[in-house]
């Protein structure tokens, strides 16, 4: 049921013209931080109101739209940002990545393989890669603009003369077609891969910090390393305990006070997918099917 | 003559830093005017004055923090005011190197000081982890730190060692020409020796042309081969250190170096 009160997908078409204009800009320069005059949204900044604007710009009533936050369908965020727009936009919702023609997401990619017909939109909460190094914004913009990235690979350096190892492993710095350094937003690096060379075109949305930038399909995305550090991503080394799949991204769940866990799909999609084709995992019930 | 030797000659008979005519104004008044000089590789150039004389204007100029509202600054043949800010920026990250008063305005407090060394390598393409290490160690060790404490952030050193460290920092890419502002201010006479000490040794070791800005007449003395002495933006006297101190011509040079406290 669509809201009469408000304009299809709430936001007006003006405003949508604007984003649209940014999101263009944004595919022709590649990891580029375009800035937009991001509006008050509905909802508090770091729910994703930089996420839903552009969701907002993109959806066309025929879309098919499917939310996850952390992987998952069913938590708050994915849960009243498919609600939003099922209410403003009356477009058709799904859970199914495979179904989806645009997915907004919160900090994963879908283990699923995405298409050319589909688009993935992130929320960021800061889209500044060098941010924490640079606190000013007027000479991390030179810096892109020089290309001078020697600054994040001091970041990588801190983290192994620290820890031994590139401990960062999420919001992994990347450089995108060899020119500019992204945030690829707080995905973990588990996900970086899927990144380079994705068929789906992959926008980048920060409502607060009012930037948008965005990677074309096929676009070659590099995690940056050192090269007796390369890059590796990581994951936990268990397989799935409800479906068994043993190379997707897991989430670790403590399940009472004597140390109980287990390590389940992040993705809840792909598990219960998995589980419905008769796969099985460690604390699977029995004959559930 | 082989093209190798050619070079190097031009190199010896060529200033490695023209200036010609500077002036820098801050609206109507005046922050440094008229200052030519040259400096040939391998000189120490000392600048003294008292505060507020155009001494750190006149080194910003040079080293392209400031914008100067007239004349040339040439190094090395290239005009540094008129070309782009990339190539200028290149330069005073390989070539040119900085020495804050303050550490804190040269260092990044929040990262170790392994990581301060190599940032300047890493910003001209280092990639290898380990001989980014390597060089920050061996680096410390020349500046007389310790090297278990290369991981340690520079807020846990001393103002001595900051210091040091910024030198440190500054020198890992080899640079030609390394622009001073009061490396010693705000130090103890001892730490104040010992730095001395270390940067002429530095200075020679690598064949470093340097500028150094002070008010302090003792730290030229050790480390200057020529001396600029200002005034209001003016430059009022200049010469060979020894010279300009042991035979002060200009009044105000007279009462500059009458001022000094003997012990």
């Amino acid at each position: 049921m669509t809201d009469q009160a408000y304009n299809f997908a709430y936001l007006d078409e003006a405003t949508k013209r604007m984003i649209r204009r940014a999101i263009l800009k944004g595919l022709a320069v590649p990891g580029y931080q375009v800035p937009f005059a991001s509006r008050e949204m509905p909802m508090p900044y770091g729910w994703g109101t930089g996420g839903v604007q552009v969701t907002a710009a993109c959806l066309a009533p025929e879309d098919i739209l499917k939310v996850i936050d952390q992987g998952a369908d069913d938590t708050t965020n994915a849960v009243s940002i498919r609600k939003f727009f099922e209410r403003t936009g009356g477009v058709e919702t799904t859970e199914h990545t495979a179904e989806a023609t645009l997915i907004q997401t919160r900090h994963r990619i879908p283990e699923h393989p995405l298409t050319e017909d589909q688009i993935l939109v992130y929320q960021v909460p800061i889209p500044e890669p060098l941010r924490f190094l640079e606190p000013r914004e007027s000479e991390t913009r030179k810096m892109h603009a020089l290309q001078e990235y020697g600054l994040m690979h001091v970041k990588l350096y801190e983290d192994i003369a620290r820890h031994g190892a590139i401990a960062t492993s999420y919001a992994y710095p990347v450089k995108v077609e060899g020119r500019y350094v992204m945030d690829p937003s707080p995905i973990p690096k588990f996900d970086n891969p899927k990144l380079s060379g994705s068929p789906a075109i992959q926008l980048f949305g920060a409502g607060r910090e009012q930037r948008i930038y965005a990677l074309p399909p096929y676009t070659e995305v590099v995690s940056l390393d050192f090269e007796d550090h390369p890059f590796e991503p990581s994951k936990a080394d268990h397989a799935c305990d409800l479906c068994g799949a043993a190379e997707t991204y897991l989430d670790e769940v403590i399940t009472d006070d004597r140390g109980g866990r287990m390590f389940v799909c992040s993705d809840t999609d792909y598990c219960t997918g998995r589980q419905a084709a008769g796969h099985r995992g460690r604390l699977s019930p029995e004959d559930a099917a | 003559m082989t093209l190798f030797d050619r070079t190097l000659s031009q190199d010896a008979e060529t200033p490695l830093l023209e200036v010609d005519g500077l002036t820098k104004r801050y609206g109507a008044r005046i922050g440094c005017a008229d200052i030519s000089f040259d400096l040939w590789p391998g000189e120490v150039l000392g600048i003294v004055g008292e505060s507020g004389s155009g001494k750190s204007t006149l080194l910003s100029c040079l080293a392209g923090h400031l914008e100067p509202g007239e004349g040339r600054v040439l190094y090395r043949g290239r005009d540094t005011v008129a070309m782009p800010e990339p190539a200028r920026r290149l330069l005073s990250r390989t070539e040119w190197a900085f020495v804050h008063q303050n550490p804190r305005d040269g260092l990044r407090m929040g990262v170790s000081a392994g990581g301060n060394v190599g940032e300047r390598l890493m910003a001209v393409g280092a990639r290898n982890y380990g001989t980014i290490r390597a060089a920050a160690t061996d680096w410390l060790g020349r500046v007389e730190i310790a090297a278990e404490r290369i991981d340690d952030k520079p807020r846990q050193f001393s103002g001595g060692m900051q210091q040091r460290l910024q030198i440190a920092r500054n020198l890992v890419t080899g640079p030609r020409l390394i622009f001073m502002d009061e490396p010693t201010g705000g130090l103890d006479v001892s730490v104040q020796a010992r730095l001395l000490d270390l940067l002429r040794g530095l200075v020679r070791e690598m064949g470093l042309s340097a500028i150094i800005v002070t008010h302090d007449l003792a730290v030229v003395r050790l480390l200057a081969d020529r001396l600029m002495v200002m005034k209001s933006g003016h430059v009022v006297e200049s010469g060979l250190t020894d010279q300009v101190l042991d035979d002060p011509q200009h009044a105000y040079t007279q009462l500059l170096v009458s001022s000094v406290l003997q012990v």
